[in-house]
């Protein structure tokens, strides 16, 4: 807006405005705090070739929660939230381990191909149902989709009969617990998801679309998107990756646990949405920051195993992140605390011409 | 006769945004007994003075003294406190609960911290009654229309210290655009409410963009311009061109261009024919064509289903009954694609809520529509993009020229020139313009106007619905009249029609 | 012809029971009562299903029902506790954690630390009502969604739980016991301590909800979070407030679940969350906040209650599928409350 003479502070002002700048410090900041406590925590070294590090697993333990964030960011993005996506890692999870279980050989690519297959189509259709009650029938997204949340797991078990299904595949093994070209496969996969979601949408129009259903859902209808497709569309998708995670999970461990694999994943992945700058409102949305965001989550994780406190305080220092990211990104904190400089935002200038202008409205983004 | 002493005195007000010096020593009284109008355009400080008012934004300069002592108001709940009751444009009640509580809540009676619910009830009836209302006070208010739940909130807002010893009674009622949605019936109603708390004594703050209600109720008027007080006149002293005047503080130099406009004569074949198109509710079954080039206006008072008639062509609402023919193809019109696909445009009358995305930018506003029609598998080129949008900004003269800005943070008429813009560029074959002019300054409506005219020269037609009657007539081919959900008439526009023609037959509900 | 005509046959349209007939109490209700009924309808269903089909394996026995109070008592703390945040409009992930949380909490202080049991009630159940205050205080001062804040909540009280021991603390304290073992006789059967309270807590929660004014605020904020600024009316306070009864009532409900299982441990109560947000919905409390009934979540809280006791008289039934039951019971609230929103706004 206003054009400062210093340069340098503009910069500056640019940067730490970027949308981006508050997740990649977070994540920043946690890597740094690892070198006191492993000074080679950043060296990458070669054994058996493989890549073996702690960058490295922090990656490779992130991708199930990775891959869940970057379809809740686009369900979140069209200003709804899928809670169900922790029941979905379970049931595709039970699916799959189950039909490769009952295959006279585990290792037969064959099997394992339409394993993943039937488990994937399971969770599609997970997301077909959700999409169906938000888009179809109109029911508030938190609310649709607590349905699977509370009965997926129900019907995880149905599938398993309530044991953990192990199984001995080796084919399978790879997806979540193998290697190529000297990397976890998981990374791989990762990072096709999330190629293909950036270029889903942001080489076709599809982004665009989804944050205007998020920004503005009837003057969406109004020129002509078809939300109701595109919120089907992104619920399946959401699913699809919630499913893919699920594969991972069941692979790293060869087995399905319906009770608690992917336990809690929904509110990570949620959490990991929000640190990377995309409303919970809905509209613009960051797959990016959502990638960073699911990495602080797991550096976090990580972080604490490292510097050698009792693991059990996971859940406080998340609790502590949670509420350091969010207090920095609520603009009115960074009112009161910071003061309303630069923020020009906060109180708009214009005359509001409603009162319903006035409203205090929740602003997570940037 | 000496003056008696107002009310309220507002002294040097001065509020500032960042960036923005919203108020700039503005002088505001009110006398007890009278209806007052704030008068200005957009941005003139008119919102912003009532806020300060009602202590919804804390003021940085000046005083304000009520009943003769200076007073600090804090906050909207201070304000009360202190008298001062506003009624706002948006229903500021609480749908699900009833009507009695509605007028009650925040300071029920209680005994011993039990709420007394037959007190309650009782005293809602009994004022209720003596404000001459037929309101059931235990119904939930969202079984009442929105003009019924306006003359609660008005209820509620003047019964306040009626009822308990924390506030003073009313003094000061700010009624902010509470007219804008309402029908004339409920017009008349709400001015007859006015009129009967006028004389009880109370000081009324009315704002309103139109001009005849606020010669039809006000006593005295206060007009702003850019933050600052331009004058404080007696309606009676200052006529409807004096008053424009000085709220854009130039002559009507703009308008009268718009008057003296010659219609495009010839217009060409039918483009689009509605036949026994109608929905339930919304408004009976009608007949309609548009010709090419044709600009046909709709008048009707609010409510008497202008807006109804045309999202039903839009396919915005569904119809239960006709079919519309698009160059003689037979449109669906099951869902506004239907229409769009057949070029047809809409540009609601909730600017906000119907229109805008307002956290995505400029760009991504006007693209918005040429891109949903092309699905989400087929982008537009960025460069093919940016062209357009920058062809657009300039056409339309949209400021700040930037495509990059945020759509929520233009003003009122560059927002609307924005939604135009979004429609332009998909070159639909009819626009349909649902008040466009509505809320935005009257630099901005000429400017819409004029277009209006020259896409009617270039070959488009346009339906267009405005709520002042002049607009329409200058502006239109034919005029298709409504009232009571009904198109009633529809007249070619030439010297015998005039608003007085038009006003006779919407009241005979026939045409001559 | 004026807005008085209008007035009238609108409100025929909407008030089926005429003025004459209707009780004060149901004038209070209106038809916003109906879900209620559907759900206490639900419930008698499944009541007298239950009957017929395990009649002969004791369902009859009126102590039957009344285990359903002492099973479910702290479930119906805790969904009352739900009710109030969800009748304002938000939603409150850290209850089962709370839950959790207050179990270890009071099982550390009575066993570890050897503190009577009389000081540690008071010391817990001011731990939850703070750790509400605190949510609420972030909710409404850095207006940060109510999902986001309550579930650093729900990381933070679990977490704590596990700072305080991984292992579960089984409780041998006499007064816990003894009182985890008191009876109230009722005539035809008894109430546990843990029942009774909870059923003074609803009745508290109801009298709070209809006679006060802190009660109306929630409806009204829940109803409509502006207008109720506008109208004055304490916003913050209300919310915060909210918030904090919200984990009274988690801590209160943690007590019960301490004495109904005598022992603390980190994993108690893991997503009972869940289940108060599904027996508010299912008593028929509009997620969206401002409307609904304490007394809706009662019956939700039975009909939830009652799946388990069937399942269990039906004995080949595997656990799951209580929690599968439970989805399609919320499946069918979720549809019925949409089905009826979507009648009232046409």
């Amino acid at each position: 807006m206003s054009t400062p003479s210093a340069t340098t502070p503009a910069r500056w002002r640019a940067l730490t405005h970027h949308h981006l700048f508050w997740p990649v410090a977070v994540l920043v900041a946690l890597l740094l705090v690892n070198v006191p406590f492993t000074p080679d925590f950043f060296a990458i070294r070669m054994a058996d070739g493989h890549l073996y590090g702690s960058l490295v697993s922090i990656v490779l333990f992130g991708s199930p929660l990775i891959l869940v964030a970057v379809g809740m960011t686009l369900v979140i993005a069209t200003g709804g939230i899928d809670l169900s996506v922790g029941a979905v890692v379970a049931i595709t999870g039970a699916l799959t381990c189950s039909y490769i279980s009952d295959q006279a050989d585990q290792n037969a690519l064959a099997g394992v191909f339409l394993a993943m297959g039937i488990g994937l189509v399971a969770a599609v259709v997970c997301g077909l149902w959700n999409g169906f009650l938000v888009a179809r029938m109109g029911i508030q997204p938190i609310i649709a989709t607590l349905i699977i949340m509370v009965a997926g797991r129900g019907v995880a078990q149905l599938i398993t009969d309530g044991q953990i299904i192990t199984i001995n595949s080796e084919p399978y093994k790879l997806i979540g617990g193998g290697y190529w070209l000297t990397l976890p496969f998981s990374i791989f996969v990762v990072a096709a998801v999330v190629a293909v979601t950036v270029a889903l949408t942001r080489r076709t129009a599809l982004g665009l679309l989804v944050e205007s259903v998020g920004g503005n859902a009837e003057a969406s209808r109004l020129v002509g998107i078809r939300s109701m497709r595109i919120k089907i569309m992104v619920y399946m998708f959401c699913a699809l990756c919630a499913g893919i995670a699920g594969l991972m999970i069941s692979s790293n461990t060869s087995a399905a646990d319906g009770n608690n694999a992917g336990l809690w994943i929904e509110l990570d992945a949620i959490l990991a949405v929000v640190i990377g700058g995309t409303s919970l409102l809905g509209g613009r949305f960051s797959i990016g920051g959502t990638v960073i965001g699911a990495l602080v989550i797991q550096t976090l994780t990580t972080t604490i195993y490292t510097i050698g406190v009792p693991t059990q305080t996971n859940l406080v220092f998340k609790a502590a992140v949670v509420i350091v990211v969010c207090l920095l990104q609520s603009p009115k904190f960074r009112a009161k605390v910071f003061g309303a400089k630069g923020r020009a935002r906060v109180t708009a200038p214009a005359e509001p011409a409603t009162p319903a202008d006035a409203a205090p409205k929740m602003e997570v983004s940037r | 006769m000496a003056e008696p002493r107002p009310v309220l005195e507002m002294t040097g007000i001065v509020k500032e945004f960042p960036g923005v010096r919203a108020l700039s020593g503005v002088d505001f009284r009110l006398f007890p007994g009278e209806i007052h109008a704030l008068m200005g355009e957009n941005g003139a400080g008119k919102s912003t003075l009532i806020k300060v008012l009602t202590g919804v934004h804390p003021l940085d300069g000046g005083t304000i003294t009520l009943d003769g002592k200076a007073v600090r108001i804090g906050s909207p709940l201070q304000a009360q406190h202190a008298g001062i009751s506003t009624v706002y444009q948006e229903v500021n009640l609480c749908p699900n609960l009833s009507v009695a509580e509605n007028i009650f809540i925040g300071r029920e009676p209680t005994r011993a911290g039990r709420i007394q619910w037959k007190q309650i009830r009782k005293q809602a009836a009994e004022m209720v009654d003596r404000l001459g209302l037929d309101i059931d006070v235990t119904a939930p208010l969202s079984s009442y229309p929105l003009a019924v739940q306006q003359l609660v909130a008005i209820v509620r807002s003047v019964g306040h210290g009626d009822s308990d010893g924390e506030g003073s009674g009313t003094k000061v009622l700010v009624l902010d655009e509470p007219t804008s949605s309402l029908d004339r019936d409920e017009v008349l109603e709400l001015f007859r409410l006015m009129r009967r708390l006028r004389d009880e004594g109370v000081a009324i703050l009315f704002v309103s963009h139109f001009l005849d209600q606020i010669y039809e109720i006000c006593d005295r008027m206060t007009v702003l311009r850019n933050g600052t007080l331009v004058g404080e006149h007696m309606v009676a002293d200052l006529d409807q061109v004096g008053l424009i005047e000085l709220m854009i503080g130039k002559a009507l130099d703009q308008l009268e261009e718009l008057h003296e406009h010659q219609l495009r004569s010839d217009v060409g074949e039918t483009l689009v024919k509605a036949e026994g198109l109608g929905r339930t509710g919304g408004i009976a079954p009608f007949d309609l064509e548009i010709k090419k080039g044709e600009v046909l206006g709709l008048a009707g008072l609010l409510g008497s289903g202008r807006t109804e008639l045309a999202r039903l062509l839009f396919g915005a609402d569904q119809p239960d009954s006709g079919k519309v023919t698009i160059v003689g193809k037979q449109v669906p019109m099951s869902a506004p694609n239907d229409a769009i696909g057949a070029g047809v445009a809409f540009c609601s009358e909730n600017r906000k809520t119907e229109g805008l995305v307002p956290d995505l930018t400029v760009r991504e506003n006007i693209i918005l529509a040429l891109q949903a029609s092309r699905g989400w598998t087929r982008p537009i080129p960025a460069s093919q993009r940016d062209e357009l949008v920058a062809k657009y900004i300039k056409a339309l003269d949209i400021r700040p020229a930037n495509p990059e800005a945020r759509v929520g943070q233009l003003s009122g008429g560059n927002q609307q020139k924005v939604l135009l813009a979004r429609w332009l560029i998909t070159q639909p074959k009819l626009l349909i313009l649902d008040e466009p002019t509505r809320g935005i300054d009257v630099g901005a409506k000429a400017e819409i106007q004029k277009l209006v005219v020259s896409l009617s020269e270039d070959g488009m037609s346009v339906l267009y619905i405005a709520a002042e009657l002049e607009e329409v007539l200058r502006l239109s081919h034919t005029i298709g009249v409504l009232r009571d959900r009904k198109l009633v008439a529809q007249l070619t526009n030439g010297p015998e029609i005039t608003t007085s023609r038009i006003l006779e037959t919407i009241a005979s509900g026939e045409h001559q | 012809m004026s807005a008085t005509t209008k007035t009238r046959t609108a409100a025929e349209g909407r008030t089926p029971s005429t003025p004459a007939q209707a009780s004060t109490a149901a004038r209070l209700l209106g038809d916003r009562r109906l879900p209620v009924l559907v759900t206490a309808g639900l419930f008698l269903a499944m009541y007298i299903g239950g009957l017929s089909r395990y009649q002969n394996y004791g369902f009859g026995e009126p102590q039957v029902f009344l285990n359903l109070f002492i099973d479910n008592g702290y479930l119906l703390v805790a969904a009352v506790g739900a009710t109030f945040v969800i009748l304002s409009g938000g939603i409150d992930l850290s209850v089962g954690s709370l839950i959790g949380f207050t179990t270890m909490f009071t099982a550390w202080l009575v066993e570890r630390q050897g503190l009577p049991l009389l000081l540690v009630i008071p010391l817990a159940l001011g731990v939850g009502a703070f750790g509400g205050f605190l949510m609420g205080y972030v909710i409404h001062n850095f207006e940060i969604q109510p999902f986001i804040v309550t579930l650093a909540g729900l990381f933070l009280f679990r977490g704590l739980c596990l700072v305080i021991s991984k292992e579960s603390i089984s409780i041998s304290d006499s007064t816990v016991s003894s009182m985890a073992q008191t009876r109230v006789p009722l005539g035809l059967g008894e109430l546990s301590i843990g029942a009774v309270v909870a059923l003074v807590v609803l009745a508290a929660a109801f009298y709070i909800l209809h006679y006060t004014r802190f009660g109306r605020r929630v409806y009204a904020i829940g109803g409509n979070e502006q207008s109720a600024l506008l109208m004055g009316l304490p916003l913050g306070g209300t919310k915060i407030a909210v918030y904090t009864v919200s984990g009274f009532c988690s801590a209160l409900a943690g007590l019960l679940f301490m004495l109904y299982i005598q022992s603390g441990d980190p994993l108690h109560a893991v997503g009972m969350e869940l289940d108060a947000i599904a027996a508010v919905v299912i008593g028929g409390t509009l997620l969206t906040g401002g409307s609904g009934y304490v007394l809706g979540t009662l019956f939700g809280v039975l009909v939830l209650g009652l799946i388990k006791s069937i399942i269990q008289f039906e004995g080949t039934l595997s656990s799951w599928w209580t929690k599968i039951a439970t989805g399609v019971l919320l499946c069918a609230f979720i549809l019925i409350q949409r089905a009826m929103t979507a009648r009232k706004q046409t």
